[in-house]
């Protein structure tokens, strides 16, 4: 059990890295508490089985320090390190019955076979393996090859944390839930650390209590689900979380707020004199489709733009819109009704967010 | 299901047929020919039924160099096998000096078998082979053509050095299969050394070594060329091992009935031995 802390830590896979882009890990501060339920999830290539690598100690990290409840363990090996991981495709020992397997680890560590089989016996229980743990592991499903690997995790119950590389890839879709459901439990019941690396937002919501967005080396936002829905710390997490994406707009400087394609966007007056301090012109805008606010009829600052499409998807629909050269994007609720041909948008102050360099401008912050 | 019925069909299996006949039975046949008459001439053939396989399996000589061919053979396989694993696990993964062992370790494959018994003849040598007069120089009496224990230890350490190779380049090639979670997880797991050999490498080099095991038996059991050049089959008979003893028979003194006759049970030897080894492995496989 344990605090993981990472202390200016980055990583590179050249020997002599020259500029940002050599880094698959961009120096990041981060901790991971006790207990938590984490996943840490972004685009493939962005870093996050590294990162997890260089947390359990398959992987030495070029720059910064790890930190386990205060203590350095960058020259730890996994071993010394004491954290269980389970990894994209199920590893199973296949000359071992299934028992063997979830021993496997406690007969490493010289635990008395009596220990052993009492803790074997939980886990299988616990898993849904009881029935077969006298069968060869190589004969297994995919989905019981995996709830082992998982297993062989869980037995060890002095571990200071289980990382999850992406571990339900190769798991029948009907199963996941259920695996996902499983793993839930476990956190519940064994209180360990779980760090749950993943592409899928809908993954990384239902497992974790708060996700670490990746992005390009570094973790762009960390915060609970519905923070980063509501608040993206950065244009990445608007994009990538949410179906669809959060709507961005390039747009100018302007008198009183933000301009594109002619269209004048006013800003709070607080948000204006923070967009004053910086001096970058890469501004954006951005609001979830989610909170667009669709009229049929003209009213004060509704902006008019021509639909251009709406896909049922059956529980809600999504509204397509052009506005100036942009296309907007709407989510409406099935029964409410869709506008023909033109309509009239208007994006709520509370929503409509600003990036500047891709971060978001704070009014709390500054 | 309905199945149609056309006896033209039998034709597709006709160009394998006539391989396997020209390649197999043919040759095989008329080694049974001569096993079951004694032949004089062209004219002259009595048929002689069981007769030559009686004799045969009554004679000394057989007896002893079989017992031999089955000593060496073990010998090569407990010697083989386990230094080739060990050679393919020391042996690096990537890298400049991955190519170069590799060539390096496949050198030895590449002679031919005459040219090995060759070199080992003139290396062993006590008077001006390195290998013979550098022993010899340190105060060990080695003579591979007067002693038996040096002559068997010369015809081991040549099979070891020509052959080892094979075997550590089938393993080396299952290692590499090895995809890199394993040793992972192993190390997750806090697996020894061993534990990963036993556990993770062992099992996945089996059909590797199932392949080296049975081309390293049938190989050894057919030596003929090397222990030939190098020692005769002397000092005595103690290196003559079953084909030379055979050739004999055949070409020295030109028995060709019972030579025939032995080659068959020699064959049948190779078959039933590389076949027991085989099924037990797939039997063991199946097993839950």
């Amino acid at each position: 059990m344990a605090e993981i802390q990472l202390k200016a830590l980055a990583h590179s896979y050249s020997a002599s890295p020259q500029s940002p882009a050599d880094y698959a890990i961009r120096e990041m501060n981060h901790v991971w508490h006790q207990g938590g339920a984490y996943a840490l999830l972004g685009p493939s290539g962005c870093g996050k089985s590294t990162l997890l690598n260089i947390i359990s100690g398959l992987l030495q990290p070029s720059d910064g320090e790890i930190l386990f409840d205060g203590v350095r363990v960058n020259e730890l090996s996994p071993k010394e390190r004491n954290i269980a991981q389970v990894f994209q495709f199920p590893v199973i020992y296949d000359s071992m019955s299934v028992y063997d397997n979830l021993a496997f680890p406690l007969r490493n560590a010289k635990m008395p076979e009596a220990k052993i089989h009492a803790k074997v016996s939980e886990v299988a229980e616990i898993l849904e393996l009881t029935p077969l743990l006298k069968n060869k592991a190589k004969n297994l499903t995919a989905d019981e090859k995996q709830k082992i690997s998982m297993g062989r995790g869980l037995v060890r119950d002095d571990v200071s944390a289980i990382l999850f590389d992406e571990p339900l890839t190769v798991i029948d879709p009907h199963l996941k839930w259920k695996l996902r459901r499983k793993l839930k439990q476990i956190h519940e019941q064994f209180n360990l650390t779980m760090v749950y690396v993943t592409h899928d937002q809908l993954e990384a919501s239902t497992f974790a209590d708060k996700i670490a967005v990746m992005y390009g080396g570094q973790i762009v936002q960390f915060g609970t689900p519905r923070e980063l829905f509501e608040v993206p710390n950065h244009t990445f997490v608007g994009y990538f979380i949410g179906s669809p994406g959060m709507n961005l707009i390039e747009v100018e400087r302007a008198e009183g707020g933000v301009s594109f394609d002619g269209i004048h966007l006013p800003l709070s007056e607080k948000l204006n004199l923070f967009l004053a301090d910086h001096p970058s012109n890469n501004i954006k805008v951005g609001i979830r489709p989610e909170f667009v606010h669709i009229w049929a009829e003209p009213s004060e600052d509704a902006l008019l733009c021509d639909v251009t499409t709406c896909e049922d998807l059956g529980t809600y629909k999504i509204l397509t819109m052009r506005l100036g050269q942009q296309n907007i994007k709407a989510r409406l609720d099935e029964d409410q009704p869709i506008p023909n041909g033109k309509a009239y948008v208007s994006f709520p102050q509370q929503w409509l967010k600003v990036y500047v360099d891709e971060f978001l401008l704070e009014e709390e912050a500054l | 299901m309905n199945k149609t019925e056309n006896n033209k069909a039998w034709f597709l299996v006709l160009p394998v047929f006539v391989l396997v006949a020209f390649s197999a039975v043919i040759p095989l046949m008329t080694v049974v020919n001569y096993s079951v008459q004694d032949i004089f001439d062209q004219n002259t053939a009595y048929f002689v039924g069981a007769e030559w396989f009686r004799e045969v399996l009554r004679n000394e000589d057989l007896h002893d160099s079989l017992i031999r061919q089955f000593l060496y053979s073990f010998a090569v396989l407990a010697i083989e096998v386990p230094l080739g694993i060990c050679v393919a696990l020391v042996m690096p993964t990537k890298g400049k000096m991955a190519s170069l062992c590799l060539i390096l370790v496949a050198i030895p494959l590449l002679i031919p078998w005459n040219v090995v018994g060759t070199i080992w003849q003139v290396f062993g040598r006590a008077d001006i082979g390195l290998f013979g007069a550098a022993l010899n120089g340190m105060g060990i009496d080695y003579n591979y053509s007067a002693n038996t224990g040096d002559a068997w230890a010369t015809v081991l350490l040549m099979d070891v050095w020509h052959w080892t190779p094979l075997v550590a380049l089938l393993c080396y090639s299952g290692l590499r299969a090895i995809p890199d979670a394993f040793y992972q997880a192993a190390e997750i797991d806090r697996a020894s050394k061993w534990a990963v050999f036993r556990y993770i490498q062992l099992p996945r080099l089996k059909s590797v070594l199932v392949i080296g095991i049975l081309l390293r038996f049938m190989d050894s059991f057919m030596i003929y060329t090397e222990p030939f050049v190098l020692t005769g089959g002397g000092p005595g008979n103690s290196t003559t091992f079953l084909s030379q003893t055979l050739t004999k028979m055949a070409i020295g003194q030109f028995d060709l009935g019972p030579a025939a006759a032995f080659s068959l049970v020699y064959f049948l030897i190779v078959l039933l031995v590389s076949w027991l080894f085989f099924t037990t492995i797939s039997h063991m496989d199946k097993a839950k």
